[in-house]
C-alpha cells in the first residue's frame, strides 16, 4: 500500500491512516465522554453546591441569631418593667404597713395613757379611803391621848369624827381642785 | 532517520518528503499508526488515573489535572461556543485538544521522534470526518437546514449585489475550505518542523563525520541549530494543537449563532 507508490507525496493522505486516526479518535472521544467528562462535571457541580449551601448556612445562622438577639432584648425590656412594678408594689406596700403600723402603735399608747389613769385615779380613791379611815382612828386616839377622857358615848363620838371628816374632805377637795 | 537518509554515503543529501515515508514495522502497520494508538492510551490512562478520586478541595496533583481539563472546557469550549451550548461539545473538544497535543509532541520524544500528525491523513480523519459534519449537524439540529444555510451563506448587512460575490465566497470557505485548512494547518507545521529539526540533525552529522579539519567545529552550530529547533517546536507543537481545537469550537460556535 505504502510502498507500492514509486514516488511518496506527503499530501496524499493514506485511506489506512485516515481510518484508523478516526477509529482512535472516537474511541478517546466516547470514553472521554462517558467517564471523564462526567467526573469532572459531578466534581464541579458538588463545588458548587458546596459553596452555595456554605453561603446559604451562614445566612441562616446569622438570621437565627439576630432572632435570639431580638428575643433577648425584649424578654430583657420585659424583666426591666417587671422588676420596676414589682419595686413600686413594694414600696407601696411598704408605706401601707407603717401606716398601719402607726395608727395601731398610737392607738395602744392611747389605750395605755387611758388604763393607767383609769388604774391610777382607783388606786387614788383607794390610799384616799385607807387614809381616810386611818386618819379618823388616829385623830381620835390622838384627841383622846390628850383629852385624856374616853369618849364613851358613841353618839357624840360619831358625830364629832364625822363632822371632823366631812372638813377634812371639803380642805382635802379644794387642794385636788386647786391642783387640777 | 538520519541514517536512512545518510546512506548515500559521503555525498550530502538533504532530508527530503521521502523521510516521512516510513517502512511498516510489521504487517502493514507503520510506525505513525502506533503513535496514534499509543496517544490514545496516553491521554485516557492520564484522564482516567486523574479522575479516579476527585475530591471538591483539589490537592496539587488534582488542581494541574483540573488546569488541563478546564483549559479545553472553559478557554476552548466556552469562549467559543458560549455559555447555552458549549457543554455538549465539551467532550469532542477535549479530545481534538489532547489527541492533537500528544500526537505533536511525539515529534520531540525521544525514540518515538514522530509528529503523527505531519502525515494528512490523520489531521484529515479529524478536520472532514469529525469537525466539518459535527458543526454542520449542529448547526442544521438548531436551526433547521434552510435557515441555517441562510445564517451561513447570507449575512445580513450587505447591499444587495455584494451577495452575488459574498454568497459564494461563504459557501466556498464554510463548506470547502474550513475542514480542508483546518487539517492542513496543523499537517505543513509539524511536517515543516520536523524537516527542519531533521535537516540541522543530519547536517550535523555529516559535518562531523566527513568534514575537513575546521569544518568539524561548524557541526557544533548545526547541533546548537537542532536543538533550538526542538525548543520552537515544542512551542509550535502546543499552539497547533490549541490552534485546531480553538477553530473546531469557532467552527461550532459559528453554526450555532444566531446570526454571523
Amino acid at each position: 500500500m505504502i510502498l507500492a507508490a514509486e514516488e511518496y507525496n506527503p499530501v496524499l493522505p493514506h485511506v489506512a491512516e485516515i481510518i484508523i486516526g478516526l477509529i482512535a479518535f472516537l474511541l478517546l472521544f466516547w470514553v472521554l465522554r462517558k467517564f471523564v467528562v462526567p467526573r469532572f462535571e459531578k466534581l464541579y457541580e458538588e463545588r458548587a453546591a458546596k459553596i452555595e449551601g456554605g453561603i446559604e448556612k451562614a445566612e441562616k445562622a446569622q438570621a437565627e441569631a439576630e432572632q435570639a438577639l431580638e428575643q433577648y432584648k425584649a424578654q430583657l425590656a420585659e424583666a426591666r418593667t417587671e422588676a420596676a412594678k414589682i419595686r413600686d408594689d413594694a414600696r407601696l406596700e411598704a408605706e401601707q404597713i407603717k401606716e398601719e403600723l402607726r395608727v395601731e402603735a398610737q392607738e395602744e399608747a392611747r389605750r395605755i395613757v387611758t388604763q393607767g389613769e383609769a388604774q391610777l385615779q382607783a388606786q387614788r380613791s383607794q390610799i384616799v379611803a385607807e387614809l381616810r379611815a386611818e386618819l379618823g382612828r388616829n385623830s381620835i386616839e390622838l384627841a383622846s391621848r390628850i383629852v385624856g377622857e374616853a369618849l364613851e358615848d358613841e353618839a357624840r363620838r360619831r358625830g364629832t369624827v364625822d363632822r371632823f371628816l366631812a372638813e377634812l374632805d371639803a380642805s382635802g377637795n379644794g387642794a385636788a381642785g386647786a391642783r387640777n | 532517520m538520519g541514517a536512512l537518509v545518510l546512506a548515500a554515503g559521503d555525498v550530502f543529501t538533504p532530508p527530503t518528503a521521502e523521510a516521512f515515508n516510513l517502512p511498516p514495522i510489521f504487517g502493514w502497520v507503520t510506525k505513525p499508526m502506533l503513535l496514534i494508538v499509543l496517544s490514545v492510551v496516553i491521554i485516557l490512562a492520564f484522564f482516567l488515573l486523574a479522575s479516579r478520586k476527585l475530591s471538591v478541595v483539589p490537592g496539587k496533583r488534582q488542581f494541574l489535572v483540573e488546569s488541563a481539563y478546564d483549559f479545553g472546557r472553559n478557554n476552548i469550549a466556552r469562549e467559543q461556543i458560549g455559555a447555552a451550548d458549549f457543554m455538549r461539545f465539551v467532550p469532542l473538544i477535549l479530545a481534538l485538544f489532547s489527541f492533537v497535543l500528544v500526537n505533536n509532541l511525539f515529534g520531540i520524544v525521544p525514540i518515538l521522534q514522530f509528529p503523527t500528525m505531519s502525515h494528512i491523513g490523520f489531521p484529515l480523519a479529524l478536520s472532514v470526518l469529525v469537525v466539518y459534519p459535527v458543526y454542520h449537524y449542529a448547526g442544521i439540529r438548531k436551526h433547521g437546514l434552510g435557515k441555517y444555510l441562510k445564517n451561513q451563506l447570507v449575512p445580513p448587512g450587505a447591499p444587495k449585489l455584494v451577495y452575488l460575490l459574498l454568497t459564494p465566497i461563504e459557501f466556498f470557505t464554510k463548506f470547502v475550505m474550513n475542514p480542508i485548512t483546518l487539517a492542513i494547518r496543523v499537517f505543513a507545521a509539524m511536517f515543516a518542523g520536523h524537516l527542519l529539526i531533521m535537516l540541522f540533525g543530519i547536517s550535523a552529522e555529516y559535518l562531523l563525520l566527513h568534514g575537513d579539519g575546521v569544518i568539524k567545529v561548524v557541526s557544533a552550530f548545526s547541533f546548537a541549530g537542532a536543538l533550538a529547533m526542538t525548543f520552537i517546536e515544542a512551542l509550535i507543537m502546543c499552539i497547533q494543537a490549541f490552534i485546531f481545537a480553538l477553530l473546531s469550537a469557532n467552527y461550532i460556535g459559528a453554526a450555532l449563532a444566531e446570526d454571523h
